[in-house]
């Protein structure tokens, strides 16, 4: 069989399992459509949790990034794992006890002002938005890759599998799909990983090999793998691997912001109050973190393994002895080589981009692609005039590793279909938190209030439409400069908004509506201020916060950081100068603290 | 509803346990993993391959955070029995 029908056979038979789960699970209440029905076991939803929460760019670049970055690489594997604890001791058993059905509904009753709900709507619509985007974009891609489909078809397709189950089985749907989908993810990202631990150290468990020996130069020659890896960086020309980062501070405060801002985002908040009570929801929570912990440990040991056997197979290479791999994904535009120095053979150096750009293929009349004298494609890019020759996307390292290793074909068409399933599942997750934002949020509490439920159902469904056409949209038209620059505002936001307001909002009493409200908008204020500034406007990189002898100062990656501090000082004066909370809703904040009993709040 | 549901306490020493995990959270992840790294990296035996701070940073403090949770699930469970909040059903 080709590679094309084992690709065809796992992602079609992944397809029909997400739609007969779809179709299994419609959603009839509102009840349903925004917490299945509360009736979740913790081992699922944990599991649904991990899947929605491990995006396209987890899946596919995270170790790519680590792969080039190296030791910087941690501010996300800290970053998105640190945050759960938070998450976990902090945010959701509280807000669960709180027993409604979002975000903007907690901080709409604790701060007894429908301003506060506007205010994190707008801001759980934005988060949600920049978010979405970038996975229809990733499903646009795979598809595009795999099937050689213009991306646009690809990204309508996406869409319609999400639509089917998103929108039907709301949040029902979409929780017991996402258990499908981490199933596949996870043996899709560690099969490969196994596979390749042994080739290069022998051992098969990769988190060890990625601490022992590199044994491919046969047992005598071992050395530990990261001692081999720096060891090429450092003949190469590149960072050490092991090294260590700019500034510090800078670092500090870019994994704080992906800590907090992780806690803060409200498609994650909102899948814990799928399940029965506060135990299950810290159960739950610590299972979220078992299995995306499974993913985020190989990645590390992934990224070393690929780079170490990307620089050994291709660095002085021939180019017309590489393997088949390397022309495959040149073919797909993903890797680029020019012949600098006109010997034949590739050079791999860390002295800057081979050429300048992503790479522009010079094509003949019929649309086929020109090629050199050993049968190379050639460019139209200016190249650069340092000794790198070699052009490669960062993706490549994932999505390629099951070929570099030489795996058997239904192991590539796996990563393929856990491509595809890491963005459908994201995609789908943010869909619901943006459907529930406009239904519930918006439409029935500020808007309409006597909407009845199967009336708000309908709004729902018609709002994911909605979400699902502006996504598919922005996946076929990418706002590219921007989506790229907007990453940052997701966490940043999330960090300065969400975090903050909600723990003062359980931890204290004495918060209220008017120190909440000024706290979130000068937290916001500032972030987005600070990164639209250097983002768009400033053409430097002088950033502010610069406390370190030739450091660089908080970049717009780590400012959300910085915006959570403003946003918890505000609040608190604010709120000693005005006058405390009533009396209700401090016996609500009595209430949700502990977990059971007692307290008014019911659901509705 | 069992017994004694004094809240008062309950709290309290919910926001213990709250304080002594995230301080270990914030010494495995910002302290070994950042501020005290290269320090970590000379002075402590390497893990394997891997010197000691650049493997809390990418693999030890993962391993940390995931046994946190499941020591905070511990200890949470025994203080809601301790107060008589863990009835079935009754939330």
């Amino acid at each position: 069989m080709t590679q094309d029908t084992w690709n065809f056979i796992f992602i079609g038979i992944t397809f029909v399992v997400y739609i007969f789960i779809a179709i299994r699970s419609r959603a009839a209440s509102t009840r349903e459509f925004y917490v299945a029905g509360r009736g979740v076991s913790p081992l699922a939803n944990g599991m649904a949790t991990a899947a929605d929460w491990m995006s396209a760019a987890t899946f596919i670049s995270m170790a790519g990034l680590i792969a080039s970055t190296g030791y910087a690489g941690s501010r996300f594997l800290m970053g998105w794992t640190g945050g759960f604890v938070l998450l976990t001791v902090l945010i959701v058993p509280y807000l669960r006890k709180f027993k409604k059905f979002t975000v903007p509904d907690f901080l709409g009753d604790r701060f007894y002002s429908n301003a506060a709900r506007f205010v994190a709507v707008v801001c759980a619509i934005f988060i949600c938005l920049t978010y979405i985007m970038g996975q229809m974009r990733g499903v646009g891609l795979v598809f595009s890759r795999l099937f050689d489909i213009s991306i646009s078809f690809g990204v309508i397709i996406g869409s319609c599998i999400v639509f089917c189950y998103a929108a039907l089985g709301g949040m029902k749907g979409i929780t017991y799909t996402q258990v499908a989908q981490y199933c596949v993810m996870v043996f899709a990202y560690t099969i490969p990983a196994v596979f390749i631990s042994v080739m290069l150290t022998g051992n098969a468990i990769p988190q060890l090999g990625f601490i022992g020996d590199y044994i491919k130069d046969g047992a005598e020659h071992a050395v530990p793998l990261l001692e081999k890896l720096n060891g090429l960086n450092k003949e190469l020309g590149f960072a050490q691997y092991t090294g260590g980062v700019k500034d510090k501070w800078d670092f500090f405060c870019i994994t704080a912001a992906l800590m907090f801002g992780t806690a803060g985002l409200p498609h994650v908040i909102v899948r814990f109050f799928t399940v029965k009570d506060v135990k299950a929801v810290r159960q739950s929570a610590s299972w979220t973190l078992a299995f995306i912990a499974i993913i985020y440990l190989t990645a590390p040991a992934v990224g070393s393994f690929a780079r170490t056997n990307l620089i050994e197979e291709i660095h002085n290479q021939e180019y017309k002895s590489v393997p088949a791999w390397f022309t495959g994904w040149e073919n797909r535009d993903l890797i680029a080589w020019v012949d600098k120095n006109d010997d034949g053979k590739i050079q791999y150096f860390g002295d800057g981009a081979a050429f300048s750009g992503k790479p522009a293929f010079k094509l003949d009349s019929d649309g086929e692609s020109l090629r050199g004298s050993y049968n190379e494609r050639l460019l139209t890019n200016d190249i650069s005039p340092g000794r790198n020759e070699l052009f490669y996307e960062r993706d490549i390292l994932v999505m390629a590793n099951p070929e570099i290793a030489g795996l058997p074909e239904w192991v590539i068409a796996l990563v393929m279909a856990g491509c595809i399933a890491a963005a459908l599942s994201t995609a789908a997750g943010l869909l619901l938190v943006l459907s529930t934002s406009v239904s519930h949020d918006l439409l029935k509490c500020i808007v309409k209030p006597d909407l009845n439920d199967k009336q708000e159902l309908m709004w729902a469904r018609i709002a994911s439409l909605g979400a699902l056409v502006v996504a598919a949209y922005f996946g076929i038209n990418p706002p590219a400069e921007f989506v790229a620059k907007t990453v940052a505002f997701a966490f940043g936001l999330a960090c300065s908004s969400f975090f903050p307001t909600i723990v003062l909002g359980i931890f204290t009493k004495r918060i209220n509506k008017e120190g909440a409200i000024a706290g979130m908008i000068c937290g916001i204020g500032f972030t987005l201020g600070y990164i639209i500034y250097f983002q768009f406007y400033a053409n430097h990189q002088d950033y502010w916060f610069n406390f370190l002898e030739n450091g660089t100062g908080v970049s717009p990656e780590g400012i959300g950081f910085i915006g959570m501090l403003i946003n918890f000082m505000v609040a608190y004066f604010v709120s000693m100068l005005t006058p405390p909370p009533p009396q209700d809703v401090q016996d609500m904040v009595e209430s949700i603290r502990v977990p059971q009993g007692a307290g008014e709040a019911s659901d509705h | 509803m069992s017994e004694t549901h004094d809240s008062k306490t309950y709290w309290k020493q919910s926001l213990k346990i709250i304080a002594f995990l995230l301080m270990i959270w914030a010494f495995v992840s910002f302290g070994c993993g950042i501020i005290f790294r290269e320090y970590l990296d000379a002075e402590m035996p390497s893990v394997g391959g891997a010197p000691f701070g650049f493997w809390m940073a990418q693999q030890g403090s993962i391993v940390v955070f995931v046994l946190l949770l499941f020591v905070y699930n511990l200890l949470m469970n025994r203080l809601d029995r301790k107060h008589g909040y863990d009835q079935e059903g009754s939330l």
